[in-house]
């Protein structure tokens, strides 16, 4: 069925009548030549606008920040991988941080635990868009696509040399097409929010209740 | 005159708080998509550059398809072609039988909504539960959605509060709207944890990656396509883009234009199913690309720019129309400019032709849409093909039906007294000579307006009696 149903369809759409595409628009220009510190400033703006935690550190002073969120916030638990190389200095302190968890087996095998169980995950990200105030995550098997949906708090490093004025500057400086996609890539702005009742905004709907961002 | 639609419209009249509901939802809308463009420079190049991103796209359509589809096939998820809403369906119960699934969870599609897939799932006793929050609260009244992105628009709070008191006893009464969202988040949360297959719509593909794009605030969409093992994607043909770099201007176009957010919460890129060594994501990924009409619109140059849209809503938020009838109204899938254009298309002129003439044409539609479809034009041409007569020269389905002998007639003899001068003037010199006994009731017109009235002489006396030379 499903290939007659593809022949069909693409004879149709090759009938002699095809449309012309009559513009030729299609560049894509950066529109804005904004500075390092420009960028974090925006970048900073878009993110506490939409309720996401934004903290400025170091390279020294990260994990301090990370462990003072996780007391402030009341963390039991935090989901951090150990293979990559912040989650590494994390582990290696571990007497700082409440309970660390890891993800290391198929999500089959401890769904429950992560559904029910974990209060926030720790990751890292690929960079951010300061434009809209946007993390690029591409989760991988050290960092799976869940731990950034499922814990009620994401707690996120984002490094300022990574931070790109636009969306579409961050796919050609890192060159997207060229590497290929992976499996997933997400662009995160913000905590998990809805306007569905009453065009009011509501938190938390099925991700994230809150984000902290760390700007390294 | 009565038909379904008027009944419809004069029921939904008639209730003044989904009137109110409406006036509030869609006022704020407009103002937030404005405060998102005070460059005006800017909106239009921006529109400019997305019109021409979906041209593009739709000037080679059947070979993006194809590049998709090899491409997707290449990053290991499963395409399958349906070329009516009935086949989409079929290919999905496959998928769910394939796999024993007895339930579904659902993130925001229309597509799905176009298909009727849940209603057609339940009656083989599969489970379908919506998961956006506004289409889990319509699924819980058993409504269809009244807008294309905010299917609850329609209700206020206190309505909500009601309802899921009402479904939901043992959890205490709140308005707040909080409390509320945390409900269904609790409640949803369970179902995301068992279910075994999640659906999902898609906003765009990438011909060039082999990638789905999905647009989203709640996480119920990365929620459907990551928490269950298998993922189905149902979308029209239509919604490719050639490469990657099309979509950060579509991305930030729609997302203005519709809720007035310079970007959505999530936007998730996703490219294939869950890989050697990684440990989450589904197994599965399928993608059914439905046609449902879509190649014919395809066939017609003039009609064609109705699949340029991205399905953004301004045109519905800014319509005087659908503020006032609200979305139920047009009894469609689609409602408001978009759904005016698009339903009588796929279903035929004969069917939904009436919503294109429930427009004025005042053109408020066209002047919010991202990518410039000429919607008052297209209405125009539905108008046209309901009653044209040389129904050979087009492909619209159903064309012709429309035309009545009465209508034909008065039009026929209008333009034969227009093309001939002596009878036109007598005519017009005449009415306006007995103007006073012309009717005064003109049925339903004048049941709340006054009829018009005939001026003292004729435009042609006037210029006569100004002495004005021809141009
Ligand atoms: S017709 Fe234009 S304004 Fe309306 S939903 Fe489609 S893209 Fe948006």
């Amino acid at each position: 069925m499903s290939n007659t149903a593809r022949a069909n369809i693409l004879a149709r759409l090759r009938e002699p009548q095809r449309p012309e595409c009559g513009f030729s628009e299609r560049d894509y220009l950066s529109r804005y030549d904004w500075d390092a510190a420009e960028r974090v400033r925006r970048f900073t703006e878009r993110m506490v606008a939409v309720r996401a935690e934004v903290h400025h550190a170091t390279p020294d002073s990260w994990l301090d920040v990370v462990s003072q969120v996780c007391t402030a916030k009341g963390l039991n638990n935090l989901l951090v991988s150990p293979e990559t190389v912040l989650g590494k200095q994390i582990h290696a302190q571990a007497e700082r941080f409440p309970t660390l968890k890891t993800y290391d087996q198929p999500i089959e095998s401890w769904k429950q635990e992560l559904f029910y169980g974990v209060d926030a995950a720790f990751t890292g990200t690929t960079g951010g868009i300061a434009e809209t105030g946007t993390l690029i995550v591409m989760p991988s098997a050290d960092e799976p696509r869940l731990m950034s949906l499922v814990p009620p708090v994401h707690i996120a490093v984002l490094e300022v040399d990574k931070l790109y004025t636009t969306f579409a500057e961050a796919v050609q400086a890192q060159g997207w097409v060229q590497t290929g996609m992976p499996t997933n890539a997400l662009l995160i702005s913000g905590p998990s929010k809805s306007a569905d009742i009453e065009q009011t905004l509501a938190y938390g709907v099925h991700g994230p209740k809150e984000l902290i961002v760390i700007l390294v | 005159m009565s038909s379904e639609f008027r009944n419809t419209v004069r029921a939904n009249l008639a209730k003044p708080e989904v009137r109110a509901n409406f006036y509030r939802a869609m006022d704020g809308l407009m103002t937030r998509r404005l405060d998102q463009f005070p460059d005006k420079v800017e909106l239009e190049r921006l529109r400019t550059q997305s019109m021409a991103i979906r041209a593009n796209a739709l000037s080679k359509l059947p070979e993006l398809l194809e590049t998709l589809e090899a491409n997707l096939t290449r990053n290991g998820i499963q395409v399958h072609w349906a070329e009516t809403t009935d086949q989409a369906n079929q290919i999905v119960l496959s998928i769910l039988q394939k796999h024993n699934a007895k339930s579904i969870i659902k993130g925001k599609s229309m597509v799905s909504e176009e298909m009727g897939m849940n209603h057609f799932l339940e009656a083989l006793g599969v489970e379908c539960l919506e998961s956006d929050l506004g289409e889990f609260i319509i699924q819980l009244d058993g409504e269809t959605p009244s807008h294309i992105i905010m299917p609850a628009i329609h209700k206020n709070r206190i309505q909500i509060a009601k309802l899921f008191h009402e479904k939901f006893p043992d959890i205490p009464y709140t308005e707040d709207v909080d409390e509320l969202t945390q409900t269904a988040r609790r409640i949803l949360r369970d179902k995301f944890y068992a279910a075994p297959v999640g659906l999902s719509g898609v906003n765009f593909m990438v011909a060039e990656t082999g990638t789905l794009c999905l647009v989203e605030n709640e996480g119920n969409g990365r929620m459907s396509t990551t928490a269950p093992s298998v993922h189905i994607a149902v979308t029209g043909i239509e919604k490719v883009v050639e490469s990657l770099l099309d979509v950060p201007p579509l991305l930030s176009i729609l997302t203005r234009s519709a809720t007035g957010q310079p970007i959505t919460t999530y936007f998730n890129m996703i490219s294939g199913p869950r890989k050697p060594g990684e440990k989450d994501g589904p197994e599965e990924v399928h993608l059914v690309l439905l046609d449902n009409g879509r190649s014919n619109i395809y066939s017609d140059p003039e009609l064609l720019a109705t699949l340029r849209c991205i399905r953004c809503g301004a045109c519905i938020n800014h319509c005087p129309v659908y503020v006032r009838i609200g979305g139920h109204s047009y009894g469609t899938v689609y409602p408001g400019p978009i759904g005016s254009i698009l339903e009588p298309q796929k279903a035929g002129v004969d069917v939904h032709g009436e919503l294109a003439q429930a427009s004025t044409l005042c053109g408020a539609c066209s002047e919010v849409c991202p990518v410039r479809i000429p919607i008052p034009s297209i209405l125009n041409r539905l108008r046209y093909d309901g009653v044209r007569k040389d129904t050979a020269n087009t492909n619209t389905v159903g064309s012709g039906k429309r035309r009545t002998l009465s209508e034909a007639a008065t039009w026929k003899t209008w333009a034969w007294a227009a093309t001939h001068p002596t009878i036109y003037h007598a005519g017009s010199t005449l009415a306006t000579h007995f103007k006073g006994m012309l009717p005064t009731n003109l049925g339903a017109w004048t049941t709340v307006r006054s009829a018009p009235k005939l001026a003292e002489s004729t435009l042609h006396q006037q210029v006569k009696h100004l002495g004005v030379d021809h141009e």
